[in-house]
């Protein structure tokens, strides 16, 4: 692969990895607007222990995702108090928090940002984006994404349906910080360098964007997200400074055209091999909802 | 009433600020009973039914279901100790499928983390998938099982909220207004499959405005008025009663004072 090649593979895995951690909460209904921070402090978890505490590879990518597992449970039981845009809000403001507190502090080299020692491949990144796409498949695949899903939709109900809704919210919050963590101790050692200004709030913007105009319904949804959004780009380079109004234009036009995403539970069910023979599910009627 | 009753209600009450919903109410519900709650537009009976599947907190009183007190258990742990319900305005999620809806009644069945967590189609050869599928086929559901929820006609859509309670394998199975919106075959169909369902063991506590599908298929009937219980018997007898005549069609005094406020 050449140079750019690679570049562009290993930002689709860390922005991949990065979508999912905030699909697994947006899933259950939970917009997280504060996913750079996460990410930040995977990154800066890595980097500290790789260049300050001497620590290999096998230790700072785990220690930086049960870092940033813990900061997403234990943040998440002020976030849940709040709901839709007040926890946008809530979560916004703690990416924002994250990226001053780094920014200031002289531990993680303030705005000089730190020199990462371990340099991780590009083929440690690609195996981690496929672990985690298949972990996700399977998590919303299982009675536990079931349930995810049933709260998304309606949290009364399914907690007379018997789910246990705030565990289930805590569980999201707790994966989807690992996930994030995950995803920033990667770009840490494969870019060798982190800086507080990357971990901004346009990348917890960008990053939901993927999940919401790729689908919240399915793990398919963030994983056409991330790849739309991360090749489009690439693509529209051609045209330019131009490729940013188009970008732009982009983004507006799915959210009129699909505002409930790319992807749709009842489109994955319409083109899975189990319909493909006989009798074919009912074309949904046209709702006028996105959510 | 009953020596055993599946459901005691004992002076349940519920107040929203000045306003009495529910004020002392205390009935019982037979073992194996096929019962009816009725009563006029606001006379408390929904409340009722959310109080006793722990959608609010009491105000006064108790409900013990089976020898159990469980109005001080939070509401996702009374599906699993058999008291399961439907909702009078469908609340099916709308973004799971036919399967995924009745498959979400079997949440309060599955055990451990291990339930949880295994992919629900490898489950056991996809035992959970091939029993809703099951399910529904009995309950007359000819939908395909991955169809859209939001597309189908109203009647399915509150047949399934049925079929979905019933995966819980409840004790009781609390119905608010299932017959509402149907059309008289349908009305009758459903009349059939809840005679069946009852056949199994399964005690049913029903709100309707239909009073041809009470009588049909309750033989028990209580009656609420202002949140108040003012008759609990054979439904027969139900519009032979004085009480309930008059909380429907108002007593000559009310009729009266109603008459002054129309102006």
């Amino acid at each position: 692969m050449s140079g750019y090649a690679t570049g562009i593979v290993a930002i689709l895995c860390i922005n991949l990895i990065f979508a999912y951690a905030i699909f697994v909460t947006a899933a259950a209904g939970q917009l997280n607007l504060g996913g750079a921070g996460f990410q930040a402090i995977g990154a800066y978890t890595a980097a500290w222990l790789s260049s300050n505490a001497g620590q290999p590879v096998v230790v700072t990518i785990p220690l930086a995702m049960v870092t940033t597992a813990l900061i997403g449970f234990l943040i998440s039981f002020p976030v849940l108090r709040t709901r839709g845009v007040y926890m946008v809000l809530a979560t916004f403001a703690f990416g924002q928090f994250v990226s001053g507190f780094l920014l200031r502090s002289p531990t993680f080299g303030g705005a000089i940002g730190m020199v990462v020692s371990d340099y991780v491949g590009i083929g440690l990144l690609i195996a981690a984006a496929i672990i985690t796409t298949a972990l996700v498949f399977f998590l919303m695949a299982s009675r536990l994404g079931l349930a995810i899903r049933s709260i998304h939709d309606d949290e009364p109900v399914s907690t007379i349906m018997g789910v246990n809704v705030r565990a289930v919210q805590v569980t999201t919050f707790t994966i989807g910080g690992a996930l994030a963590g995950l995803s920033g101790a990667l770009y840490a050692h494969h870019f060798s360098f982190v800086e507080a200004q990357y971990f901004n709030s346009l990348l917890s913007i960008y990053v939901l964007l993927f999940v919401l105009i790729g689908g919240t319904q399915t793990a398919w949804g963030p994983l056409v997200g991330s790849l739309f959004f991360t090749l489009l780009p690439e693509v529209l380079r051609v045209g330019g400074s131009w490729r940013y109004v188009v970008f732009g234009v982009a983004i507006v036009a799915m959210m009129v055209l699909r505002p409930q995403g790319i992807v749709t539970r009842e489109l994955v069910s319409r083109l899975s091999p189990r319909n493909w023979f006989g009798s074919r599910p009912a074309p949904a009627a046209r709702m006028a909802d996105g959510g | 009433m009953a020596a055993d009753p599946i459901l005691a209600l004992s002076n349940v009450t519920k107040r929203f600020g000045g306003l009495t919903v529910s004020d002392q109410v205390s009935f019982a519900v037979p073992r194996g009973a096929r019962m009816a709650l009725i009563g006029p537009n606001g006379a408390g009976k929904t409340t009722l039914f959310n109080l006793m599947s722990g959608v609010y907190p009491l105000d006064g009183g108790e409900i013990v279901l089976d020898g159990a007190r469980i109005d001080t258990l939070p509401s996702r742990k009374r599906i699993a100790m058999g008291l399961s319900r439907s909702f009078q305005n469908i609340r099916l999620m709308p973004h799971l499928s036919v399967v995924e809806n009745v498959m979400l009644g079997q949440h309060a069945q599955a055990s451990g983390i291990g339930d949880l967590l295994t992919p629900i189609s490898w489950m056991r050869g996809g035992r959970w998938r091939r029993l809703a599928v099951e399910r529904l086929e009995a309950a007359g559901i000819a939908v395909h099982p991955d169809a859209d929820v939001a597309s189908l006609p109203y009647g399915v859509r509150k047949k399934i909220e049925v079929v979905r309670a019933l995966m819980s394998k409840p004790r009781l199975l609390m119905l608010d207004e299932p017959a509402a919106g149907l059309n008289p075959r349908e009305t009758a169909e459903l009349s059939a499959f809840l005679k069946d369902v009852a056949a199994t063991g399964v005690t049913l506590l029903v709100v309707e405005h239909d009073m041809s599908f009470v009588h049909d298929l309750c033989e028990h009937t209580v009656v609420l008025n202002f949140g108040k219980l003012i008759y609990e018997g054979p439904t027969r007898a139900v519009q032979d009663d004085e009480a309930v005549r008059e909380a429907y069609l108002g007593s000559r005094r009310v009729e009266t004072a109603g008459g002054s406020h129309a102006a």
